[in-house]
């Protein structure tokens, strides 16, 4: 590792910045050798994999050029379930150093492995990510991504160590204390949920706290969508630049694409993580440009090499070159997820609409829940809002206004009608990891 | 002479005034009077207590929201026509009132209401000026058991 070279205490590039900056024809070389190679480890050690390979006639052989890619098979979701839990790994235990494994709500958790290998990429890619957020030597950076089977944790934490940060692991939870330590050790940065952060401010600001004062300049936040318009609160409650990152289990855990000065895009670690873009419907691969689910091929992974894994996010690739220099691509923010849709009275819509909406009447109101029921056969959504001093002005008239106004926003917007009620603070429950923003009870009684 | 008064976001479903009102009397903050408007969804509780800049301080950190309000304490007669009159009074002068409501106490033969007008300053100057008392915040104190 690159961290006890370094001495950069002043800012500019991390050393492990270095891949982001490839020229274009030598990144795809370096692409085009790890895919071979990754395919034919996993036609090699993944039974599945071969199995599928076989079935379509293809032999790593087949890969001669970056394109053949989308002649290989996707891998989704519940082949990770149906190989539970070690089924899919292309090493054996004696070479696997790590397992994490993903919440699992509904049955079986999801199981992944690392080599110790496989930790020294996930370090790397998680220090690119958070000196592209602008992090370096010097920088006190409070890791508050839980620690434990969620990958958050110890990504995060590892990669603070290689950048040269100093972190503090204290894991998700106890926010009186988070706000302790941020203001006693001169916290320069943060890592959690922005669902968590917003509950951060708003405990912060009840402790008379005020964030801004504060040195903490830099949040970086991952682990589930969020809006551009939740963005600009977190950055003017706290007085922070607050980066999007973007990372999933299956292929590594956080550490896959992270947003730079720009904030325009996330740039994906292509090197490592080779993203393409299809049609959901059709599995045909996409032009850049076009929105489309995304889709990666683990390139260097050992333990559990994923080849065209499915993500079920919604996104598109930006090949136009970016203004801080960097020239792997840029993936837009994952704005939908596909396993957070629901569909009412015929209707698609994504938790995040519902927040853009809510967003674009009043910036200051980031803690809201949907609820779904169904009386007499028909599917009511409403949506539920908590007051915040922004908006409470001691006049029922005024409550009723911006009641009035969000209503109508949604219903804008999604084009179907929205009971939209005003709670108290503290009402809707608060989550130290990834938020749960529908609450479905159509199924219920 | 304007005394500040607190409001707060309330749910409108039962139990929700009691759990404010207890986290102020856990600290020994005297109520002096109250009301409280509500619609079909929601409520406000105004509150006017002693120690507002402590009972302010006791209900954000349990998480309420507070609206800080100023108000003006009026004296009127306690007889038929006692608010009539002052109601006159700004009328004529043309000063809105936004909402009103009775302090819980009397005074001999005067009963103390609660103003909340659009201009509290000009509210002050008419009504003293016609001749009627404006309770400043001592006063209104020193009359509390």
């Amino acid at each position: 590792m690159l961290k006890e070279l370094w001495n950069d205490a002043e800012g500019g590039f991390h050393p492990a910045s270095a891949p982001d900056f490839l020229p274009q024809t030598a990144l795809k070389e370096v692409q085009l050798r790890r895919l071979r190679a990754v395919v034919a480890r996993a036609y090699a050690k993944v039974q599945l994999f071969r199995e599928r390979m076989d079935e379509r006639g293809l032999t790593p052989e087949s890969i001669q050029s970056l394109q053949d890619i989308r002649h290989l098979p996707f891998t989704v979701k519940t082949d990770l379930r149906d190989t539970y839990p070690f089924g899919l790994f292309a090493s054996p235990m004696s070479d696997v150093v790590r397992l994490h494994a993903s919440s699992g709500t509904t049955g079986k958790p999801i199981v992944v492995a690392y080599t110790r290998e496989d930790v020294e990429v996930w370090s790397e890619v998680m220090a690119r990510t958070f000196a592209s957020c602008g992090l370096h030597r010097g920088d006190i950076l409070q890791n508050a991504f839980g620690y434990g089977l969620f990958t958050g944790g110890l990504g995060a934490h590892y990669g603070g160590e290689a950048l040269g940060a100093t972190v503090i692991p204290i894991s998700g939870g106890n926010t009186d204390r988070q706000i302790m330590l941020i203001r006693d050790f001169n916290v320069t940065s943060l890592c959690c949920t922005p669902s968590y952060f917003t509950h951060m401010v708003e405990r912060a600001r009840e402790l008379g706290i005020d964030l801004r004062e504060l040195p903490l300049r830099v949040g970086i936040f991952g682990a589930e969508p969020w809006t551009d318009g939740m963005r600009h609160h977190i950055e003017a409650e706290a007085g922070i630049k607050a980066y999007d990152i973007y990372g999933l289990s299956e292929i590594i855990g956080p550490g896959v694409a992270a947003e730079c000065s720009a904030q325009d895009g996330l740039h994906v670690f292509e090197d490592h993580f080779y993203p393409e873009i299809i049609d959901p419907d059709t599995g045909e691969p996409l032009p850049d440009g076009e929105e489309g689910e995304l889709v990666i091929t683990t390139l260097s992974k050992k333990a559990m090499p994923m080849i065209r894994y499915r993500t079920r996010d919604i996104t598109s690739l930006i090949t136009e070159p970016c203004s801080c220099g960097r020239t792997i691509r840029r993936m837009r923010r994952i704005g939908r997820r596909s396993d957070d849709m629901f569909i009412i009275r015929g209707v698609n819509v994504f938790p995040s609409q519902v927040e853009a909406a809510l967003m674009a009447v009043e910036g200051t109101l980031p803690h809201y829940q949907i609820i779904l029921t169904r009386k007499g056969g028909m599917d009511r959504m409403a949506v539920e809002v908590e007051v915040t001093p922004e908006v409470f002005s001691d006049s029922i008239r005024g409550l009723e206004d911006i009641r009035a106004r969000l209503a109508q926003s949604i219903e804008r917007i999604l084009g179907i009608r929205v009971e939209l009620r005003l709670v108290e603070p503290h009402t809707i429950a608060r989550s130290e990891g990834k938020a749960k923003r529908v609450i479905d009870r159509r199924n219920e009684g | 002479m304007k005394l500040q008064q607190l409001s707060l976001f309330l749910e409108n479903r039962p139990g929700r005034l009691e759990a404010p009102l207890s986290a102020i009397a856990a600290e020994g903050i005297n109520i002096l009077t109250l009301s409280l408007a509500d619609t079909a969804q929601f409520g406000i509780l105004r509150l006017i207590v002693r120690d507002w800049e402590k009972a302010k301080r006791v209900l954000e950190q349990a998480g309420w929201v507070v609206n800080l309000t100023e108000v003006v304490a009026v004296d009127v007669l306690d007889r038929p026509g006692g608010l009539a009159e002052a109601l006159r009074i700004l009328e004529d002068a043309d000063l809105n009132i936004e909402y009103m409501y009775a302090f819980s106490l009397r005074r001999g033969d005067k009963a103390i209401l609660i103003f909340r007008f659009e201009d509290p300053d000009r509210a002050i100057q008419v009504l003293t000026e016609k001749g009627l008392h404006v309770v400043d915040g001592e006063e209104l104190m020193s009359f509390v058991p």
